[in-house]
């Protein structure tokens, strides 16, 4: 099974064994790979009845809901680890998700791609267009993108909500990007967020 | 050691006395209770799935009707190469308890009795049909299911096998169905037991011969609008007139009704729909329905987008509370324009879910 970069260091961050929420898990391919290599109790959540009847045919327990509406659904505290891979950037409230998924979980794993990558910038500075990548393909009139943030926007909201940041990793491309201004270099952010409060109590 | 099982107790049309009295929920004991039911695929006790009937449905989901020569009901999902197959696994289904298809239900003869039970029959609940239906596994010596697999009526008792016996569970599939019926459901059944009430030939349920055939034919006329969607309904009729003053669709009902009262008791309909009005899981659990269930059965829970009968609201509610309560659940809710009955009908996305559930276990 070959997963996308930012699912591997997602899969790097999943101890043996954790009960883990992926919101936006697609056909399950992160969560199939973390019930096989990890022993992991998953669970799904997916907008696109397609992707959940094949998700549920891998065997995963995977519903059919919208994050913004359907996270109010789940208990607090009833899981480990939430992800939110590659989904936070077409989130209508992602400041309001976070936060759910942080009373959900107790860790909460978000990759998304960086808006302040230095061909995004030099796109917009250069041509005068709403830059388009090979994460974020489409036209900015029909993207599902609506709310892209750099790693510097990322950080300042993880502050205003309240949860530290436990780890952050960057990719350019699929490989890592060494560390040196990620928010100039890097095309991906992994983070795992974790609420202050909790870890103060 | 299960007591050893018969050839000739498997296989289509084969029926079984319980030893035991029943207990039902009503503190009456039921005794000489009879089950009809029909198995497929290779008797296997650890490879069971139990599929339960719909209201009106029967023991024949695989196989042509005994009584009406159809189609079994389900062949859609049931058979070689279908989601539940035969072929992999040792498939049951019975008549439910209160049913007019072999099992004992109101239009029986109690044991040393001359007439059937009529009024008398005790009223009984989905916990009762699902008590019954263990018994009877008990009598086959299968002790645990895979799965326990319904839609409608059949969704309502495989949630109650979950919630009442978990530990003979593995894991249930629950299509367009509800945890406990709203009003709207106990209105529109109220209708229909209305109407059979109202016929000159209902006796107060001690009939003989056909009986209220009429008032049961206008009860499945509402009933059956209750199955379709509006869009199903306007695409399959509109306002097409079959002859001078009639409309396609009164013509189409009408029939609907008068097919049903060749195949089903009015007791039966009463008793049965009863029995799903009094349906609320949580109700024994202080109204949390999360307490009904055990984190070790696995579900799959499915919905239809333009089912109003059982609505995906309904769903929701199940999966909410299986999330709360910790069970492994997999939802989805299905597109498809033909309301409620489309749970019955071949859907390649239902097949497609059905089967890798039951293909993961």
């Amino acid at each position: 099974m070959t997963l996308r970069s930012d699912l591997r260091l997602i899969a790097a961050e999943i101890p043996l064994g954790a009960r883990v929420l992926d919101v936006g898990c697609g056909t399950g391919a992160l969560l199939a790979e973390l019930r096989d290599v990890k022993r992991i109790d998953g669970r799904g959540l997916e907008l696109d009845p397609a992707k959940v009847s094949a998700a549920v045919a891998r065997g995963l327990a995977v519903i059919q809901g919208d994050a913004d509406r359907d996270l109010a659904d789940f208990p607090s505290n009833g899981f480990d680890y939430a992800i939110l891979s590659q989904t936070i950037q077409a989130m209508p409230r992602p400041g309001a998700t976070l936060t759910e998924l942080s009373r959900i979980a107790a860790r909460v794993v978000v990759s998304f791609p960086n808006f302040a990558h230095w061909s995004v910038r030099a796109a917009l500075l250069i041509g005068g267009r709403m830059p388009r990548t090979r994460a974020l393909p489409a036209d900015w009139h029909d993207t599902p993108n609506i709310h892209l943030c750099t790693i510097t926007d990322f950080e300042l909201l993880a502050r205003a909500l309240g949860l530290g940041v436990r780890s952050r990793r960057f990719l350019n491309g699929a490989s890592p990007s060494l560390g040196l201004h990620p928010n100039l270099f890097a095309r991906t952010a992994v983070y795992v967020l974790e609420s202050l409060t909790d870890r103060v109590r | 050691m299960p007591p050893p099982v018969l050839n000739s107790a498997l296989g289509l049309g084969r029926r079984l006395t319980l030893p035991d009295p029943l207990r039902l929920d009503s503190g009456v004991e039921l005794a000489g209770a009879k089950v009809a039911y029909s198995t497929y695929g290779a008797f296997d006790p650890d490879n069971a799935v139990l599929i339960c009937h719909a209201l009106t449905g029967n023991q024949h989901v695989a196989s042509p009707d005994l009584k009406t020569g159809k189609p079994g009901w389900w062949e859609a999902m049931v058979g070689a190469g279908r989601p539940i197959d035969p072929t992999r696994n040792f498939v049951l289904c019975a008549n439910v308890l209160g049913g007019c298809s072999g099992s004992t239900g109101p239009c029986s003869t109690p044991p040393g009795a001359s007439r059937p039970y009529g009024s008398a029959f005790p009223a009984i609940t989905i916990g009762d049909m699902v008590r019954a239906q263990a018994a009877w596994l008990d009598q086959l010596g299968v002790k645990r299911l895979k799965a326990v697999v319904g839609g409608s009526m059949g969704g309502a008792q495989a949630l109650a096998w979950a919630s009442l016996l978990p530990e003979r569970v593995r894991a249930a599939v629950v299509i367009a169905s509800a945890a406990r019926h709203s009003a709207q459901n106990i209105a529109f059944h109220e209708v229909g037991r209305a109407a059979i009430m109202a016929d000159p030939d209902w006796n107060g349920g001690d009939y003989d011969g056909a009986g209220p055939v009429r008032g049961l034919a206008v009860a499945r006329m509402a009933a059956h609008v209750t199955y379709l969607s509006e869009r199903a309904l306007t695409e399959r009729f509109g306002r097409q007139l079959r002859n001078a003053g009639q409309f396609e669709v009164e013509s189409y009902l009408h029939h609907q009704g008068a097919r049903f009262v060749e195949r089903f008791d009015a007791n039966s309909y009463i008793a049965i729909t009863r029995a799903l009005d009094a349906f609320d899981l949580a109700e024994a659990h202080g109204g949390s329905l999360a307490r009904a269930f055990s984190p070790a059965t696995r579900f799959c829970v499915v919905s239809f987008d333009s089912d109003w009968l059982y609505p995906t609201a309904e769903s929701r509610a199940i999966v909410r509370a299986l999330n709360a309560c910790g069970a492994p659940v997999s939802f989805v809710e299905l597109s498809s324009p033909h309301g409620h009955d489309a749970f019955l009908l071949d859907q390649p996305d239902l097949r497609a879910v059905v089967g890798g559930f039951l293909g993961s276990l």
